[in-house]
């Protein structure tokens, strides 16, 4: 019964994440992958992105936005995979494979944000 | 009446469904992309580590992040990206107001509402990230 008890925590991370990432990354995206690299406005540089990024709050926020989006992913894609190519076969595999990615990112992520900053 | 009893179990009535079932019908199709948009988020989450490491790293790290962002595949995927995670906001907004239930005072506020609300504060985020960034 351990699975029954988990999974209305990734549930929760599935749309906490999805909401987190909803607010966030189009307007992240945009700008790093488009905008800026198209020429439209001139590259921030990096000595502003880095007091920027280096400000407690944003911290947070971005580790918050990327533990959560990843989680989201995960949950999401198990989901996708059972149902879109009808893998429910390989359960744990998916299981293990989206939310261990998810866990090793989000420690990448916590890495980078907080001493690698 | 004469039963047929097996030493086996029964073998149930169970459709094959073909792998690519919801790639026929159009409301299907937008189901499954829907579904796919988390690779993109995933994905999103990847660029920008690439580019909070960068940062970290310095002026000429930095540099070459801005240089494989200009490369025109990258470009081409994270256009498609952005087009994704745009549908994945927009798909969440207009679903959140069936998720929530709102009562202000014992009455339900309406889906309108709640849908606006999340539209506002996308707009408002969006604009501060800019402003952050840019400014």
């Amino acid at each position: 019964m351990a699975k029954r008890r988990v999974e209305p925590l990734l549930w929760l991370l599935f749309s906490s994440g999805g909401l987190a990432a909803a607010l966030l990354l189009p307007v992240l995206l945009l700008l790093f992958g488009l905008v800026i690299p198209a020429g439209w406005v001139s590259a921030p540089g990096q000595a502003h992105l880095l007091s920027v990024a280096r400000f407690p709050l944003t911290r947070i926020v971005l580790l918050g936005l990327f533990v959560l989006a990843l989680f989201h992913w995960a949950h999401r894609f198990r989901y996708t995979l059972y149902d879109g190519l009808q893998l429910k076969h390989l359960s744990t595999l998916i299981i293990v494979g989206c939310y261990g990615g998810a866990l090793a990112g989000s420690v990448i992520a916590g890495y980078l944000l907080l001493p690698g900053l | 009446m004469s039963a047929n009893y097996t030493e086996f179990h029964p073998r149930w009535y169970r459709p094959r469904m073909p792998v690519f079932w919801w790639v026929g019908r159009r409301s299907y199709l937008v189901f499954v992309l829907r579904e796919l948009s988390s690779v993109f988020v995933a994905w999103s989450v990847v660029f920008l580590l690439l580019l909070v490491h960068a940062v970290s790293q310095g002026g000429a790290a930095y540099q070459r992040f801005l240089n494989l962002s200009s490369n025109p595949w990258m470009l081409a995927l994270n256009v498609v990206a952005l087009a994704f995670v745009v549908f994945h906001a927009i798909t969440w907004f207009n679903l959140a107001p069936q998720a929530m239930v709102v009562r202000l005072r014992g009455k339900r506020v309406p889906r309108s509402v709640i849908a606006s609300a999340h539209y506002a504060g996308w707009a408002l985020l969006s604009a501060l990230t800019a402003w952050l960034i840019l400014g």
